[in-house]
């Protein structure tokens, strides 16, 4: 299968984690599935003249267009023209282009939080009118409207993130020429399930601690990051603590929330992105499918177990209280 | 005279466009478009100062964490404070690693893959190229894209992840490494050092960083880096695209004891201070409504109607009225290197690929030296209290040169934030006065053959200046 990949109005970021990809190298990695880029910014050869003749082809019919591949937002402005972002060299809109391309290939894919529903390029005000393909923020319809479906059958494939995971992208990619991502396979949201099945709170190494509501105060602390510090790992779908970022690794590992870039709208959380919201004292957002009561409960009676370890390390910014060690057997 | 559209142009960082006039076989006037406007400064109007830390990373996926260190040093200028020292070096050894990984990514990825077109196929020298540089395809890309994956292990064990880490903060760093964590990345550093030294460089990274005159870097033999150097004479593509001879640094890597890379401008063989007060964005020829202002002044209100007389969605920065060229070559020079002083006046494709080759080096030996002076028992991030107005200013260099965010707070929210971005300067528009940007000028005398729609000149001049679109539409 051929896969054209086109940068929308995004920060390009998806691409360059997806050259982190391991085991084997992504050029490795495509070539060995079976997947050939037509045309990728980053990595192909052709630029200009050449570019514009393999588009010009796609819409003619004479070159076959399996996979799309469209990383950042699309922008609608001004006015609904799309003249924020024009594809260079060919005096139309990327809306325009990606309207006709995604109406020939046989799977689309949106890489990323902005491609797939807006994302941080339509914070704020949203100045450029900027949204997802098929998605505006949490709403469904976008570019293209929710009933919308590619020549496979499938909606737009939002593999979101910001950056996404470079083995979401390319699981998903290798999923799609094996046959094996159907409807069934993508969430509400219709992000793959092999990643969006998880929370991020799912092997978090600050586990212990949320266990016996044991936080941190300040960015740099040990502890949970749920009370006070903003984080939403609880809430927020992804595998990043099975799986690990950039070796074995994760935002809430590297000592700072969980923001929720698999979801929409993670870009406007109405606070503080390493703020938690409360009332009365009680944060606001609950872990998910947690009935609000027994949260309230066990969290308090957690709170008065907390060992002295956790209460001490939690607002540490290494461990000074190691785990006490069992006294041999007399 | 003919008129030629380059775009979509890849390999580069971001969507651009550039307009040439060809008159008698070369470039006679260019204009560096830039299509895509994001409006990453007034996204931010409104929300608390903190945010900036979440928001402006996202303005570039390439220099990420640059994005992050300048946010972090306005916040830290509005506070009035410096980070906690072991924080500091910390936070630099991500930015070292960030701008180590971009250079590699474009000698490897971006630029040399040009040299293995068609148009190069009875070259003695294209077999070689071929095999190592076929874009999506060559050996030396496929061993770059894993060193470089190696690489950033640093940034995951230190920042959770790249790009768009949130681990830098006005106080130093969230995550406060371990002894073992500072083993584990000494032994990741050790294996890219053999990296460059098996493959770009084919010798030891002190000697390519010694090379002090023109004589003694085309005798270099060893690695890609000999490669380039042959084919750059063999093509005469690197006497190419030469610039103004005027370079600008900001500075970079600011430590407990000053800038690893001082800050500075060159204004061929003049050296003096960057005066930040006289840098003045012009608007002229950009899609932009208002006035030329100072960053602390300046607004960014898009022309909906995209006016006839404007090209681009860039502004045009000015330092005391004029051009400068920003980046890997720029620093070395005003740090004072001879190699890159011997290349000053050259100033061209070849001068500016050493120039980054020279960084690789040079910074791989940096950021040993760097990993030996943290101290783990230290505090790594001091917690910094924001005032509610005020103003603050945050200068480092990103591998493609200057990078400046300037930011305004009242009443506890951000009321003014503007950024200039390396590529704003080296692929700005032209000013009021008509002058080209430094991409433009560069471009002025590139030979474009009969029949040629996107010239290989062109691309090779381009690509040489390693731009970042997406940083340039903020």
């Amino acid at each position: 299968m051929n896969i054209l990949w086109l940068q929308s109005a995004g920060c390009g970021g998806c691409t360059m984690s997806l050259l982190c990809a391991e085991d084997p190298n992504v050029l490795d990695l495509l070539e060995g599935a079976g997947l050939n880029l037509l045309w990728h910014p980053s990595l192909s050869e052709a630029t200009g003249a050449e570019v514009r003749r393999m588009l010009d082809a796609i819409l003619a019919g004479e070159q076959p267009l399996d996979i799309l591949c469209v990383e950042g937002s699309i922008l609608r402005g001004p006015n609904g023209t799309g003249r924020y972002h024009m594809l260079a060299g060919t005096g139309r809109p990327m809306m325009e282009w990606v309207r006709d391309l995604a109406g020939i290939a046989s799977h689309v894919v949106a890489v990323g939080t902005c491609a797939a529903y807006g994302g941080m390029s339509s914070a704020g005000e949203n100045l450029t009118d900027a949204v997802g393909l098929q998605y505006d923020g949490g709403h469904a319809g976008g570019v293209f409207p929710a009933t919308w479906r590619s020549n496979s059958g499938l909606p737009v494939v939002n593999v979101a993130g910001c950056p996404t995971h470079p083995d979401w992208v390319t699981e998903t990619l290798m999923m799609i020429k094996a046959g094996a991502l159907n409807e069934n396979a993508l969430d509400g949201l219709a992000r793959p399930r092999f990643y969006a099945d998880t929370l991020v709170h799912h092997a978090c190494t600050k586990n212990e601690f949320y266990e016996y509501k044991a936080s941190a105060e300040h960015l740099c602390e040990m502890g949970c990051m749920m009370e006070h510090l903003g984080c939403v790992g609880t809430q927020a779908v992804g595998d990043c603590n099975i799986r690990g970022w950039n070796g074995a690794n994760s935002c809430t590992r590297a000592g700072y929330p969980c923001i929720n870039c698999t979801a929409p709208e993670f870009e406007e959380p109405g606070h503080g992105f390493t703020e938690t919201p409360k009332f009365a004292g009680i944060p606001v957002g609950l872990p998910t499918d947690m009935p609000k009561a027994w949260f309230m409960a066990l969290a308090s009676l957690s709170k008065a177990a907390t060992p002295k370890r956790l209460a001490e390390n939690a607002v540490s910014d290494r461990v000074t209280v190691p785990p006490t060690l069992r006294k041999p057997k007399p | 005279m003919t008129t030629l559209l380059v775009g979509p142009f890849n390999r580069v960082e971001g969507d651009l466009e550039i307009r040439l006039e060809v008159e008698d076989g070369q470039v006679a006037a260019a204009y560096a478009n830039s299509p895509l406007f994001r409006g990453f400064e007034r996204m931010m109007v409104g929300k608390g100062p903190l945010d900036a830390l979440t928001i402006t990373p996202r303005i570039c996926g390439i220099c990420s964490i640059s994005q992050s260190m300048a946010a972090a040093a306005a916040l830290a200028d509005l506070a009035g404070v410096q980070p906690a020292p072991e924080g500091a070096k910390v936070a630099a050894l991500l930015h070292m690693i960030e701008n180590v990984s971009d250079h590699m990514a474009h000698f490897n990825l971006f630029f040399m893959p040009d040299y293995a077109r068609a148009g190069y196929a009875s070259a003695d020298w294209h077999g070689q190229v071929l095999d190592r540089f076929t874009a999506g395809q060559g050996s030396a890309l496929r061993r770059a894209i894993e060193a470089r994956a190696d690489l950033l292990h640093v940034v995951g064990m230190l920042g959770g992840k790249w790009p768009h880490t949130l681990a830098i903060q006005p106080g130093g760093v969230t995550r406060t490494p371990t002894a073992r964590d500072l083993i584990r990345i000494g032994a990741t550093l050790q294996a890219f050092r053999r990296y460059l030294e098996a493959e770009t460089f084919g010798g030891k990274l002190e000697d390519f960083a010694a090379l002090d005159s023109i004589e003694s870097l085309e005798a270099w033999s060893g690695g890609d880096a000999a490669l380039f150097l042959r084919v750059a004479v063999a093509t005469g593509t690197g006497a190419m695209g030469k610039g103004s001879g005027r370079y600008m640094s900001f500075g970079a890597y600011p430590l407990p004891d000053g800038r690893v890379f001082d800050a500075g401008t060159w204004d061929n063989g003049t050296e003096t201070s960057v005066d930040f007060e006289a840098i003045q964005e012009d608007i002229s020829h950009a899609w932009l409504l208002g006035d030329a202002a100072h960053p602390t002044r300046g607004e960014t209100i898009p022309d909906e109607m995209m006016r006839e007389e404007a090209y681009s969605w860039c502004k045009a920065p000015r330092l005391a009225g004029r051009t400068f060229e920003t980046g890997a070559l720029a620093r070395q020079i005003i740090v004072g290197h001879p190699l890159a002083r011997a290349l000053a006046a050259e100033g061209g494709v070849r001068a500016r690929v050493v120039g980054r080759l020279l960084e690789l080096a040079l910074t791989q030996i940096e950021m040993e030296r760097l990993l030996r002076s943290i101290r783990p028992e230290e505090r790594f991030m001091d917690q910094v209290p924001l005032p509610s107005d005020g103003t603050g200013v945050g200068v480092v260099e990103a591998a493609r040169g200057a990078l400046g965010h300037w930011i305004s707070v009242e009443d506890g929210a951000i009321n003014n934030y503007q950024i200039i971005a390396p590529t704003t300067w080296n692929f700005s528009p032209r000013d009021t006065a008509g002058t080209a940007g430094p991409v433009e000028a560069a471009l002025v005398g590139a030979p474009v053959s009969e029949g040629e729609d996107t010239p290989l000149s062109v691309q090779h001049i381009v690509r040489s200046f390693d731009p970042c679109m997406v940083c340039t539409v903020h």
